[in-house]
């Protein structure tokens, strides 16, 4: 395996499991996240993708039923240490849902809504600077800034999707996870938001989930094949798509099955 | 592909027709539902308000009032207690006496004294505070009319029948109609009724008492069951593990939404009454009564409205790091509460109407204070109208339907302020 000094990984999973009450989703994974990296997930529907990125957040915990095991670390910090909090855990690792869920609030509201409860900032003026900063880095503040106390329900679906990716990185997380970003954009948004994550990859280390072969291609670094539960091969991507190990890999990544 | 075996969708004419037809008939039965509940609510409306208006004026007589000193300050003090203390009533009679002196004999007077009401001597009395000035000087006082000429006045009792089936004599209409032709007779607003307790007599009966009794009532109500019930649901549907300690809780308030409302006033009996001792008739027991039956409803009306704030609201917030109780206080109980108000109206409107359970607490004693805090003895408005309803005199009738009317007044400013606290969550964009 092409394996990272683990050194050099942001976050670590080591034989991680995951139970939805009697089934068991996700199967002995291992898997490392460089850090200011983009490692993508790519594997066939149900496969367990979603899954173990949400292990990485804890934002299983929510569901009921619901057992992770296994390790997985963050700066070598057990995450699921429950000494650990969960709250604090979050707000360094960001994420960014498949379906655009803006809060139904302003613009400004739903990207000030974290600094807001982190206290990150003192003042109004800083509290707009992040604001700004964050919806510039998105991607969307020349579309927004004449607007910002309206709704963040009425923009467009992919405007909604960057507004999420905007309020996401206000609170400056360490790790964003994206599952599948794009998945309910057109092509020309789904370029903007690709575009945003190579630029995004110089300050945070993204994990995204994607369906799109391209896409993977394209904004990756890393990327990772899962299929029926199992990590089946990861790597670095010029390396998975053009000369993969395992036959499945190829299998998945040519089109033959999926 | 076989294309003679391909199923099509039937596009024929008939069809069309039919399906516009069922859409014509659905709208027509939806229709004459809607408009027979308004037509049903128009003629209760109306006949209540038809019944109680009269009940917001009455018939006041006008009478020249000798102020006697010797009867209003009999041993020349002339301080606040003596002026508020004296014989008005008696003082009215005399004017009724000099009025028509030719009636002597005990039963006739009787009969004329009985054309005012016992509390005519207030109005005099209120002259007196007003002015001390005027005693010594005779001063035409409107006084207020006995029940029998209010109704007389206003129709209610039928000149027509034979004397020996109405409560008037032919003498006292006789009387009545002199005071009318002398114009000494006019029906003005009955201020006593909006702002009196009960009373025994019908013309010096009020609403207020039960008025007021409903609003500590309602008050104790909404401040134990709205948080009570709010955070049950909120801490069962938010935070609580899901196990059979809960499923057995969350059957069991579902059961508790059913239980007849005189179980949980017998409930109040035998427990706030009977093992903590507070006070009966009180509207803080009657408000703890109702909180209890009103939780049920409050809880379940809460938890769905929690249910239906959409998931994805929820993993939004937990993804940026907030609490859980932030997720909730921020984003999940904003949402829900238009759903939340919706189920507390319901439950507080069923409140607002019961007096089963009341009953069992003492809240249906004859109470003629205006109650002026929690503790004191009150009734409330349904129980009023009820004990109105039971008596025996005609003015009684239309007071029954004005306390609908005020029942009904207060029940819509109620629903208003939940529709106000609605509106202003409701712009979920
Ligand atoms: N909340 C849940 N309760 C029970 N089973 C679940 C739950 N979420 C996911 N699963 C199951 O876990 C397995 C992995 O699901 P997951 O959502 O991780 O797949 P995925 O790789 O993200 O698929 P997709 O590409 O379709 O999003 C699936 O078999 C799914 O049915
Ligand atoms: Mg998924």
């Amino acid at each position: 395996m092409n394996a990272i000094s683990p050194t050099l990984a942001k976050m670590h999973g080591r034989k991680v499991t995951v139970h939805y009450g009697s089934k068991q989703a996700l199967f002995d994974v291992d898997l490392d996240v460089p850090e200011r990296m983009v490692t993508a997930l790519i594997g066939p529907s149900g496969c367990g993708k979603s899954t173990f990125l949400r292990c990485l957040n804890r934002m299983n915990d929510v569901i009921d039923g619901c057992k992770v095991g296994g390790e997985i670390t963050l700066d070598g910090q057990d995450i699921y240490d429950p000494k650990l909090d969960v709250v604090m855990l979050r707000a360094r690792i960001g994420m960014v849902f498949q379906k655009p869920n803006p809060f139904p609030k302003s613009i400004y509201d739903n990207v000030a809504y974290g600094p807001r409860i982190h206290g990150m900032a003192g003042t109004k003026g800083e509290l707009d600077e992040i604001v700004r900063g964050s919806l510039e880095k998105a991607g969307l503040w020349k579309e927004v800034k004449e607007r910002l106390d309206q709704p963040g329900t009425g923009l467009s679906g992919g405007q909604q999707q960057r507004l999420c990716i905007a309020r996401a990185i206000a609170v400056s997380p360490e790790v964003i996870l994206m599952d599948e970003p794009c998945s309910a954009l057109d092509p020309i948004a789904t370029a903007k938001i690709e575009e945003l994550i190579d630029e995004l990859r110089e300050n945070f280390t993204i994990v995204i989930v994607t369906h799109s072969m391209q896409q993977a291609a394209r904004v990756s670094q890393k990327t990772a094949f899962f299929h029926l539960g199992q990590l089946i091969e990861w790597g670095d991507t010029e390396q998975i798509f053009t000369s993969p190990k395992d036959e499945r890999t190829q299998g998945y990544i040519t089109g033959r099955f999926g | 592909m076989d294309h003679a075996r391909l199923k099509r969708p039937d596009l024929s004419e008939a069809r069309i027709r039919g399906r516009y037809a069922a859409e014509r008939r659905f709208r027509f039965y939806g229709q004459f539902a809607v408009g027979l509940a308004i037509a049903m609510l128009g003629v209760l409306l109306f006949s209540v308000c038809s019944k109680g208006y009269s009940a917001f004026y009455r018939a006041e007589i006008a009478l020249d009032i000798m102020l006697d000193p010797a009867v209003i300050t009999p041993d020349g003090k002339s301080d606040a207690d003596t002026l508020a203390s004296a014989d008005y009533q008696g003082l009215v009679k005399e004017a009724l006496k000099a009025q028509f002196p030719e009636v002597t004999s005990r039963g006739d007077r009787k009969n004329l004294f009985n054309l005012v009401s016992n509390g005519a001597g207030n109005s005099v009395r209120q002259a007196v505070l007003a002015d001390p000035g005027l005693i010594g000087s005779t001063q035409r006082i409107w006084v207020v009319a006995a029940d029998d000429m209010d109704m007389l006045a206003k129709g209610f009792i039928k000149r027509d029948l034979p004397e020996s089936e109405r409560v008037v004599s032919d003498t006292q209409i006789g009387w009545y109609d002199k005071l009318d032709a002398a114009g000494q007779l006019r029906t003005a607003f009955n201020a006593v009724f909006l702002s009196a307790g009960d009373s025994r007599e019908p013309e010096q009966a009020g609403i207020l008492g039960a008025l007021m009794g409903s609003i500590f009532t309602m008050l104790v109500t909404v401040l134990l069951a709205l948080p009570l019930g709010v955070m049950s649901a909120i801490y069962l549907e938010e935070f609580a593990p899901k196990n059979r300690v809960t499923e057995i809780i969350e059957v069991n308030i579902n059961n508790l939404a059913a239980v007849p409302s005189i179980v949980f006033g017998l409930l109040g009996l035998a427990v706030l009454l009977g093992v903590f001792g507070l006070p009966r008739s009180a509207p803080l027991v009657g408000g703890m009564v109702l909180a209890l039956m009103t939780l049920p409803t409050i809880i379940i009306a809460t938890r769905a409205a929690l249910k239906a704030v959409p998931p994805s609201i929820r993993e939004a917030a937990y993804g940026i790091g907030a609490s859980p109780l932030q997720v909730v206080s921020h984003h999940v109980l904003p949402l829900a509460t238009p759903g939340i108000m919706t189920g507390a109206i319901i439950g507080l409107a069923r409140a607002l109407g019961e007096s089963a359970p009341l009953l069992m607490i003492g809240m249906v004693a004859f109470i003629v204070d205006v109650p002026h805090w929690p503790t004191d003895p009150a009734t409330v408005l349904p129980v009023q109208i009820y004990l109105w309803a039971d008596s025996p005199e005609r003015a009684f009738i239309e007071k029954t339907s004005a306390g609908i009317m005020v029942l009904l007044a207060f029940l819509i400013s109620m629903n208003a302020i939940a529709i106000f606290v609605r509106r202003k969550f409701e712009r979920r964009w």
